[in-house]
């Protein structure tokens, strides 16, 4: 290479980083959110929440991409596989939820304690170390995506389990940041002040963070492998994440709605104890088919049936608190985000987790579409639409706590993404019901699960015109998804009414 | 009058949700040691990795009304007799293999994983290998070029290939039939093997 090669491409990188500056000052000077409204908390949070929705945008596009080959096998063959697809969708998706939590937190924490986070600094580099890693993951799924049979592969490559892949390295610094968030919230506690919220968040991270730890290690024995990996992916998301979100939800009840802290804190004690006592050994509906003894199908099948229960009660408690607030709130959005949470978690995890929850059922639709459906509505429903309504508490304040609710401009952005959002994800929950249906019939009943019955299965024509049913749907999502960042960035732009005030007079 | 009845006070359901938390808790704990005794490889569930020594095959029992793993007489894998150490190494060569190429998220490994190809809990024992005298030669030029020896079933739906070497294929093909031996507790159900008669 010679000299003048290497200038022209140092001269075409300044330009490229100059015109990167101009359409960053562009939009700047469009979405006109002025950060002197947000506390330094604050601050560290929303750059969690921007993270997020990127990473929204990436389990949506690497969906579709996995949709697609459904129905054309041969699309990107061999050069994006479905399970380099399917791998990123599910990844994204825990990584931006998670990083979701961590904004929430970070945003009440403040608040909640009654002064000013104690790390500041080390949560803002922890946030970078993460955000670095997360890329660097995955830029190896997409670009190196596996390699041989070796340790190496797992430290540096993926793991290749589902839904924590990651490689060993990255396991080791995503608990470091962990534990540097822990520091945080519990540091920030001490120094101000205690309450039922802050001990039950500390719980509930201890053993997040401690159950992710039992998804580190390899194992030659599948059983063994299988028994732990359930361990973070059921305690996570029906036990431990769960809370997490009761703690949020019940923080922004107290603030949207202003529900008595006493009454809500109650109401957290009571679902932390049906939740964790219906949960824990729940897990038990994993160890059906796994190779584990024979007692787990009733341990498993009775304490699993009764998960919905809390799951009720949160509809309960949600509707009941915004009914006897007479719906008077100034984030209308936000405020309709909770109550789909309410009912997406009850639907998605409670209905569609019970129907299939029986060994005697699961024996028929394990491993079919019917565990996908239900993914999908419980993913969706229990803590992407959490996560919403926190960017919309978070917008409105940064805009300067304006007022958002009926008679504000372009409600109808909100509205249609809220639409398009859920009718997409219910849609594609429909198609994949469907096609799990006619799984469990054909191939696991009729068939006996051979890959002949496989294939039969999935040749069938009610489960092809499932899969693009499906694709049509998780492109309403889509839309919904477009809609939904549009809407973000406008909301409240222009508008001068202060939410408190409108309130007040009201 | 003003008294709050202990149902709604909040000490009483803080001190519920800790005894219920760390008491179920204590319970899985207690279950988890159990369970993983019961499943230590060599154990009566899952079987020694010295089982690919042996024929396997997965049968209706009828005074357990469940499918069953038949572990019987010896029927040697790639025509050689493992010991314990050896049956270990190349059992975890392929369990290993199966993770670097992510297997899981097309297949289903004891129906978990995604849902884009077959199970392959029992996979050894499928039918699709058309005989046992053919399955291991077929099974090894399938996992090193699976695209020329595609077996799509009808559905244009082909593995890709994953660079597998032919020990690490090798690996694989054992830790499939080890894991075939493994009791599922009946799951799949119905499952008709390469060894039974139309
Ligand atoms: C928000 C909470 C929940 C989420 C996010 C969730 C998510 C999931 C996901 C993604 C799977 C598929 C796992 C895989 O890839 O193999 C799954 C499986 C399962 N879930 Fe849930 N779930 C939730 C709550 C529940 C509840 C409350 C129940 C029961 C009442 C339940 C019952 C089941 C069962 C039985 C399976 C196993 C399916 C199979 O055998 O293939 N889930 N869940
Ligand atoms: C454009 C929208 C979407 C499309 C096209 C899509 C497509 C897919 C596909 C093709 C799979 C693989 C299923 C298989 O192995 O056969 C999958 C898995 C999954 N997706 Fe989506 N998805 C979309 C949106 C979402 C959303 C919004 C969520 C949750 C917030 C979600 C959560 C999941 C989960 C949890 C799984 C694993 C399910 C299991 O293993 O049982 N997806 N998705
Ligand atoms: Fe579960």
């Amino acid at each position: 290479m010679n000299t003048s090669g290497i200038n022209g491409v140092i001269q075409k990188a300044t330009a490229l980083y100059e015109t990167s500056q101009v359409c960053m000052n562009d939009f700047k000077s469009w979405v006109q959110l002025d950060s002197s409204h947000l506390s330094d908390g604050q601050r560290l949070a929303v750059k969690y929440f921007i993270v997020a929705v990127i990473l929204f945008f990436a389990q949506i596009l690497f969906g579709l991409l996995a949709a697609t080959q459904f129905i054309f096998p041969g699309f990107l063959y061999e050069i994006l596989d479905f399970s380099v697809n399917r791998m990123i969708h599910i990844n994204a998706m825990i990584v931006w939820m998670l990083y979701g939590f961590i904004g929430c937190v970070y945003w009440f924490l403040e608040d909640e304690s009654g002064t000013e986070i104690v790390g500041l600094k080390l949560g803002n580099i922890a946030f970078w170390v993460l955000t670095g890693a997360v890329t660097l993951v995955v830029l190896v799924y997409l670009l190196v995506q596996i390699g041989p049979g070796k340790d190496s592969s797992l430290w540096f490559i993926n793991e290749g389990r589902e839904y924590i892949e990651a490689p060993r390295w990255a396991d080791i610094g995503i608990v470091i940041v962990m534990l540097i968030f822990f520091y945080n919230v519990v540091a920030t506690f001490i120094k101000g002040k205690w309450s039922g919220i802050a001990g039950v968040l500390t719980l509930d991270l201890v053993a997040l963070a401690g159950l992710y730890v039992a998804g580190m290690f390899y194992m030659t024995n599948i059983t063994h492998e299988q028994y732990w990996w359930w361990w973070v992916i059921h305690l996570w998301v029906e036990a431990t994440w769960e809370v997490l979100v009761g703690v949020i939800m019940a923080w922004s009840l107290m603030k949207l709605l202003g529900v008595r802290r006493k009454i809500i804190q109650t109401w957290l004690y009571i679902e932390v104890a049906l939740m964790f006592g219906s949960g824990i050994l729940g897990l038990g509906h994993h160890y059906f088919w796994i190779g584990t003894p024979e007692y787990w199908l009733t341990i498993g099948g009775f304490f699993s049936a009764l998960e919905p229960i809390p799951l009720v009660a949160m509809v309960v408690h949600a509707v009941y608190d915004t009914g006897a607030n007479a719906f008077k709130n100034s984030n209308h959005p936000a405020l309709a985000w909770i109550i789909a949470q309410a009912f997406g978690n009850f639907f998605g995890a409670g209905v569609w987790g019970f129907m299939h929850t029986l060994p005697q059922i699961n024996m028929f639709t394990h491993g079919t579409q019917w565990s996908a459906s239900h993914g999908h509505l419980a993913f969706f429903g229990a803590y992407a639409t959490i996560n919403i309504a926190f960017f919309y508490l978070a917008i409105q304040h940064w805009r300067g706590d304006v007022w958002m609710g009926s008679d504000s401009q372009n409600t109808w952005r909100w509205k249609w993404a809220l639409g398009l959002l859920n009718g997409g994800v219910l849609g594609m929950t429909i198609a994949l019901l469907i096609a799990g249906y006619e799984q469990s019939f054909i191939e696991r009943a009729v068939e006996g699960s051979t890959w002949g019955g496989y294939f039969t299965a999935q040749n069938h024509p009610s489960f092809q015109s499932a899969m693009v049913w499906r694709l049509f749907f998780g492109g309403v999502t889509f839309a919904g998804f477009v809609l939904l960042v549009w809407d973000l960035l406008t909301i409240g732009k222009g508008e001068t009414r202060l939410a408190p005030e409108i309130i007040e007079m009201r | 009058m003003n008294e709050i009845p202990l149902w709604a006070s909040e000490t009483f359901w803080k001190k519920t949700a800790i005894w219920v938390t760390a008491g179920s808790f204590l319970v899985l704990v207690v279950l988890t040691m159990d369970s993983l005794s019961k499943t230590s490889a060599g154990s009566k569930r899952v079987p020694a990795y010295s089982v690919i020594n042996k024929k396997i095959d997965y049968q209706y029992n009828k005074e357990l009304h469940k499918f069953m793993p038949v572990i019987s007489e010896n029927e040697l894998l790639f025509g050689k007799e493992y010991t314990e150490q050896e049956a270990l190494q190349l059992v975890d060569l392929g369990k290993k293999t199966t993770q670097a190429k992510n297997c899981m998220n097309c297949h289903t490994l004891l129906g978990n994983g995604a849902y884009y190809a077959p199970d392959l809990t029992k996979a050894w024992l499928d039918k699709g290998w058309v005989s046992k005298e053919v399955r291991e030669d077929m099974m090894m030029r399938f996992l090193m070029d699976p695209e020329k020896n595609a077996r799509t079933f009808g559905s244009n739906r082909k593995m890709p290939n994953l660079n597998i070497t032919e020990q690490e294929a090798k690996g694989i093909i054992a830790f499939l039939k080890w894991m075939s031996s493994i009791d599922t507790n009946g799951f799949p159900y119905n499952f008709k093997t390469i060894n039974a008669e139309e």
